[in-house]
């Protein structure tokens, strides 16, 4: 499985790349938009797994930019926040929610859950 | 005292409140002392004020009118007995002027005059004839005063002046009193004779006694020297002297106030019978002529009692409703602010509380990351050897932030309700997530809950938010009602179609009757010393109320507290609306 990971914070989202890696999945990771973007136009991926809350885009508005170049593209959002409206945002959609700190199982079975056909 | 209690307004019974949050603005009983007097004065004062008037006004009325009339029948008094006394004098003047000399000596024919007088005008006892050298030269009549001489006598010397003459009351030979009245006729030699006539006071008595006189009244005669002359009611006998002032001689009737021996206030009237030596003396009780107006004044007090007492009753009736709906009115206000105060309260903590767990879940997301990264290279690659030790810390440190994690997803989840608006919710959950903030106190403190939630609860449409305040609320009461050991029962079942029951119970230390009738009410609180605004139940109350729900509460000293809450299935607005 092919995913873009993006997190503002580099600590956490280079080490959920690593452990991923690990349990083979092909990970990219960006740690803002504009590259995730740049990252997307270069590849495809089957999943995007974003932070909601990000410095200048938020993961909502990056899922629409995503979801322009890849149409097919599934997503789980990330977050460190319970906020009402993105939890119904998010919730509304094809997507999935989890709030931060996520069990690696729990994320796994969520990604498989997400691009199954 | 407690029969006093119960009448007391409810705006004295509180204490007053002068600092502290919960302050009222307004001193209550002093606004009550102020309107009850103020009233008081403006409806009183001018009631006391006219009454006053009209009592005196009404007592000198009396008095003047008791003086009037008293000086109104001093005055016929007088015009009656000298009138008696002037028609006897006149009588006897045309019959010296119609006989002479001569022919009144003859006995037969003074007889006959005597009889003519006797039958035209009462009280005539004798006649004489008496010659200028005053004596008696013909008399008839029931005593042998023929030939007796008149000429050293006192009257005898004045008649030739005056004309007449009218002597005081006397015993005389018979030891009846009379008196003697005599008229002159001059001759035209100059000479002159006298007839000289005895009048019986029998007529002169019921004369005086025919007089209506109230207030004790007496009515007699005196002489100039103060000697009485007829009979009194209440005064000295005959003959003697009276016993007050005698009056200055005035032409008309005159009137004073006196105090007699026993010092009663009397009125004495008083008249000179012109031509007389008698002095017309009536003598009334000012006590007794006043009884009317005592009567009077007797009605004028009651009716002014009467009507301090139904004006002061309805002021302090109207009063203290007023103050008292003042007070409940400020009370609400005071509650809703607090209610408000307190809503905002609990928003600040969740939003406080909610930007803690975000900050605290992103390292706390690294750190399972990195932990679950140490743990990922011990177990996918052959760079470490596998080491069980060094695994289950990580897995120690895994679960640690697992815990954690769920913490502050709790936090999140409650501080994302405290603005929330109807949504659908499920009673469980919300009871599962209030419990779990009571969690660690109910293991501290060994208290055991039990939940029994009936299969047929549906999801329903609510404000979760307020449900979670509710329960807290009522289930944090329950914990500090119970000691340690003690135990909860939470029991949620359908009410017909449309409600819910959950049913609280503990077995703590319960309640008074008297604590139970005010609970709901707010800033009544069983905790002040450990620091209870007394707000809890009552906004308790408020947020069940906004759902459409009710509450009811059961509770027995020593033996415990059982709430019941029924709630809609279809918020209030909707069930409206239906």
């Amino acid at each position: 499985m092919h995913v873009l990971l993006v997190d503002d914070e580099k600590e956490f989202v280079t080490t959920l790349a690593e452990r991923l890696s690990l349990r083979r999945f092909h990970v990219d990771f960006a740690i803002r938009a504009l590259d995730a973007l740049s990252l997307a136009e270069k590849n495809v991926y089957d999943l995007a797994i974003l932070d909601m809350k990000m410095p200048g885009t938020s993961g909502l508005e990056l899922k629409e930019l995503l979801e322009k170049i890849q149409t097919d593209m599934k997503f789980i959002f990330l977050t460190g926040h319970g906020s009402e409206a993105d939890y119904v945002a998010g919730s509304s959609e094809s997507a999935c929610y989890l709030v931060k700190p996520v069990n690696i199982d729990t994320l796994i079975a969520k990604m498989h859950e997400a691009v199954k056909p | 005292m407690s029969i006093l209690n119960q009448f007391k307004p409810e705006f004295w019974q509180k204490s007053e409140l002068s600092t502290g949050p919960f302050r009222q603005m307004f001193n209550f009983r002093r606004i009550w002392k102020i309107s009850v007097l103020l009233t008081s004065l403006v409806t009183l004062l001018p009631l006391i004020f006219i009454t006053s008037i009209d009592y005196n006004f009404t007592q000198k009325s009396i008095e003047s009118e008791n003086l009037l009339r008293t000086l109104r029948i001093g005055s016929n008094a007088k015009r009656s007995i000298s009138f008696f006394l002037s028609e006897r004098i006149s009588a006897l003047s045309f019959v010296v002027r119609t006989n002479d000399l001569q022919e009144l000596s003859q006995p037969e024919r003074l007889r006959t005059i005597l009889t003519n007088l006797r039958d035209s005008f009462n009280g005539f006892v004798d006649l004489g004839v008496i010659d200028r050298n005053g004596v008696q030269i013909n008399y008839v009549g029931p005593y042998p005063l023929e030939g007796r001489d008149y000429s050293k006598q006192e009257w005898f010397k004045e008649i030739p002046h005056k004309g007449f003459y009218i002597s005081e009351v006397f015993l005389g030979f018979r030891n009846v009193p009379h008196l003697i009245i005599a008229a002159k006729y001059t001759l035209p030699d100059g000479s002159f004779y006298v007839l000289r006539a005895a009048l019986d006071t029998t007529r002169f008595n019921e004369l005086l006694r025919d007089f209506e006189l109230s207030g004790r009244g007496d009515a007699f005669l005196i002489n100039n020297e103060g000697i009485i002359q007829t009979p009194t009611l209440y005064h000295n006998p005959v003959f003697e002297k009276i016993s007050y002032t005698i009056p200055a001689y005035s032409t008309h009737t005159e009137i004073r106030e006196e105090k007699n021996k026993v010092g009663e206030d009397i009125i004495i009237c008083s008249s000179y019978i012109p031509d007389s030596p008698y002095i017309l003396i009536i003598v009334k009780e000012k006590d007794e002529l006043m009884k009317s107006w005592r009567e009077t004044r007797f009605q004028l007090i009651v009716f002014l009692i009467i009507s301090i007492s139904i004006i002061l009753l309805a002021i302090l009736g109207f009063s203290t409703y007023m103050v008292n709906s003042m007070y409940l009115l400020d009370q609400r206000r005071l509650s809703t602010l607090h209610q408000v105060e307190y809503s905002n309260k609990l928003a600040s903590i969740g939003r406080l509380a909610a930007g803690v767990a975000h900050e605290i879940n992103n390292p706390l997301a690294i750190i399972n990351e990195k932990a679950g990264l140490i743990k990922d290279i011990f177990t996918y690659t052959d760079t470490c050897p596998q080491n069980s030790r060094i695994i289950e810390l990580i897995d120690s440190v895994l679960a640690s932030v697992e815990r954690c994690g769920k913490i502050t997803k709790r936090l999140l989840g409650f501080a994302r309700h405290i603005d929330s608006a109807i949504e659908n919710v499920r009673l469980d959950s919300i009871i599962t997530e209030v419990l779990g903030f009571l969690n660690k106190e109910a293991e501290y403190r060994n208290i055991t809950v039990n939940v029994d939630l009936a299969d047929n609860i549906p999801e329903f449409q609510s404000d979760r938010g307020k449900l979670q305040q509710i329960f807290l609320n009522i289930i944090n009461n329950a914990f500090s009602a119970m000691d340690v050991g003690g135990r909860l029962y939470i029991l949620v079942r359908r009410e017909g179609e449309g409600h819910v029951i959950a049913t609280i119970s503990d077995n703590g230390c319960g309640m008074s009757d008297t604590d139970l009738g005010k609970i709901f009410e707010p800033f009544y609180s069983t905790k002040t010393k450990t620091g209870g605004t007394g707000l809890g139940l009552s906004i308790t109350y408020g947020l069940i109320q906004e759902l459409g729900g009710t509450i009811h509460v059961a509770s027995r000293l020593g033996e415990g507290t059982t709430f019941a809450i029924t709630l809609p299935l279809q918020p209030p607005n909707k069930s409206a609306e239906k």
